[in-house]
């Protein structure tokens, strides 16, 4: 019978929970690396055993952890992240130049088919990759070298590098997506970059419609059709159809198109989430009601899933990494939220319930799907 | 002998209940920079959560005390007091205190 397991990282630790195929029971395993911040938890799709964790704090900087049973025991690997060549500057919240810094890592995406191969997307946005399991990593530097890279910004979190995508079909295509310069593609595995931004448009840019600077906060993508890509915006859910070049808003009948996280069903290409929230100033759901809206039809025709979830006096967030789809059908759906719950849903988002209420504030989940 | 304390993270990281001694070997007088080196080469997990990796710089949150001083603004290479080459008083590697 088929388990979840899902990895949920948190800002004092992270944790691993685990059901059976039904999903109605959990056991919560955790905290693990208790005290420092998890950004983010993934697990290889090639070899279900073999996790990267990302483990950092403002005092003691970045480690990178890796397991190789399942989560049961890890091991830290290599945590230098040097910026290839001299790095020089990008734009800073007043406007004017600031050096490259290193800060942490945000998020890992293993190869698809290769467990010592991770992507790590970081602060202040670079994307590196080991090929050793984390014991080396290496600057893809020609996406931080791109000509507009003097022109990025940080957005209220930073400078990050959160979203890499990587084609099932063709690996040597990937996406990623940096807050607030926009969504960038590779053709030819890392080497060259292009902004894939147009039809984006941001009112807190002088030139609405500008080729980057951008805050994008998620892509999601459904690996039968890696053409046809997701985006939560800043403010604005966003479609395309053809791999970035072009993308249309599907907010519709949202009650807000600000928002975070987005994810794509695993059974129905064409099913997304999206969690509103009110507005970049407030960061609360509206209405104080904690939904997630689904739209069966890609994008637009939103209905509210609410049957679970608090819709009365909540003030939580739903950040970007932290929701996650299982590969059951039908489809599991995962969220954590800042006030500490992780809610699942075993029906595609129809009903939905807390698997734990009192985590700390959760950066990330991550749902596997296991034998 | 030289004795360290690190801060509860470190320790853990590290693997260790409790202070952390090393033996500097033909060192006239143990340093920041020498004690850290040792530091780093007994316990490789702890490299770049003390000081940046590629310049050596302590990290901003990192303080270093010994002796009811604090020594995080002396020169990396100025010679430790003598209470810390004798092992006497413990090298403090120190949180800052900060974020409430």
């Amino acid at each position: 019978m088929s388990k979840v397991r899902l990895l949920v990282g948190t800002r004092k630790g992270a944790f691993v929970l685990t059901s059976k195929g039904s999903r109605e029971e959990w056991d919560v395993d955790g905290p693990l690396f208790t005290g420092w911040e998890i950004y983010h938890v993934n697990a290889s799709p090639a070899d279900p055993d073999r996790l990267y964790a990302s483990q950092s704090s403002g005092w003691f900087g970045q480690i990178m952890q890796r397991s190789d049973d399942g989560g049961k025991t890890w091991e830290a690997v290599g945590n230098e992240f040097a910026y290839d060549g001299v790095p020089g500057t990008h734009q800073w919240y007043d406007g004017t130049q600031h050096p490259w810094e290193f800060a942490r890592v945000w998020h890992l995406e293993p190869s698809p088919s290769d467990p010592d191969t991770v992507y790590a997307g970081v602060e202040d946005a670079a994307l590196f990759r080991s090929t050793d399991g984390g014991k080396n990593w290496e600057e893809l530097s020609g996406l931080r070298e791109h000509k507009t890279g003097e022109q990025w910004q940080p957005g209220a979190g930073g400078l990050c590098l959160h979203t890499i995508l990587i084609d099932p079909e063709k690996p040597e295509r990937m996406v990623v997506a940096i807050s607030a310069a926009g969504a960038f593609r590779t053709d030819d595995g890392g080497e060259t970059w292009q902004p894939i931004n147009r039809g984006l448009r941001s009112q807190e840019l002088p030139d609405e419609d500008r080729e980057v600077g951008h805050c994008v906060h998620r892509i999601a993508m459904h690996p039968s059709n890696p053409e046809r890509l997701f985006m939560q915006k800043h403010w604005d859910v966003m479609r395309s159809d053809d791999g970035g070049e072009q993308w249309y808003e599907v907010s519709d009948n949202l009650p807000s198109d600000f928002g975070f996280p987005i994810a794509v069903n695993a059974n129905e290409p064409e099913t997304i989430y999206v969690v509103p929230i009110k507005s970049d100033s407030e960061h609360v759901p509206p209405d104080a009601k904690l939904r997630v809206y689904r739209s069966k039809t890609g994008g637009n025709e939103w209905e509210a899933l609410t049957d679970g979830l608090p819709q009365s006096h909540c003030y939580v967030n739903v950040l970007r990494d932290a929701m996650a789809v299982d590969g059951l059908d039908p489809c599991g759906v995962y969220f954590g939220t800042t006030g500490g719950q992780v809610y699942a849903s075993p029906d595609a988002g129809d009903s939905w319930s807390p698997i734990v209420r009192d985590l700390p504030a959760v950066l990330s989940v991550e749902a596997q799907t296991l034998p | 002998m030289i004795r360290v304390a690190l801060p509860q993270h470190l320790r853990t990281l590290a693997g260790v209940d409790h202070e952390v001694t090393l033996e500097l070997d033909g060192q006239a007088r143990p340093t920041q920079r020498s004690v850290l080196d040792a530091l780093e080469a007994s316990y490789p997990v702890l490299c770049g959560t003390i000081r940046n990796q590629r310049t050596g710089e302590r990290r901003d949150f990192i303080r270093f005390f010994a002796c009811g001083r604090d020594l995080s603004l002396e020169p990396a290479d100025d010679p430790l007091p003598d209470e810390v080459a004798s092992g006497d008083a413990a090298f403090r590697v120190v949180g800052a205190m900060a974020g409430g």
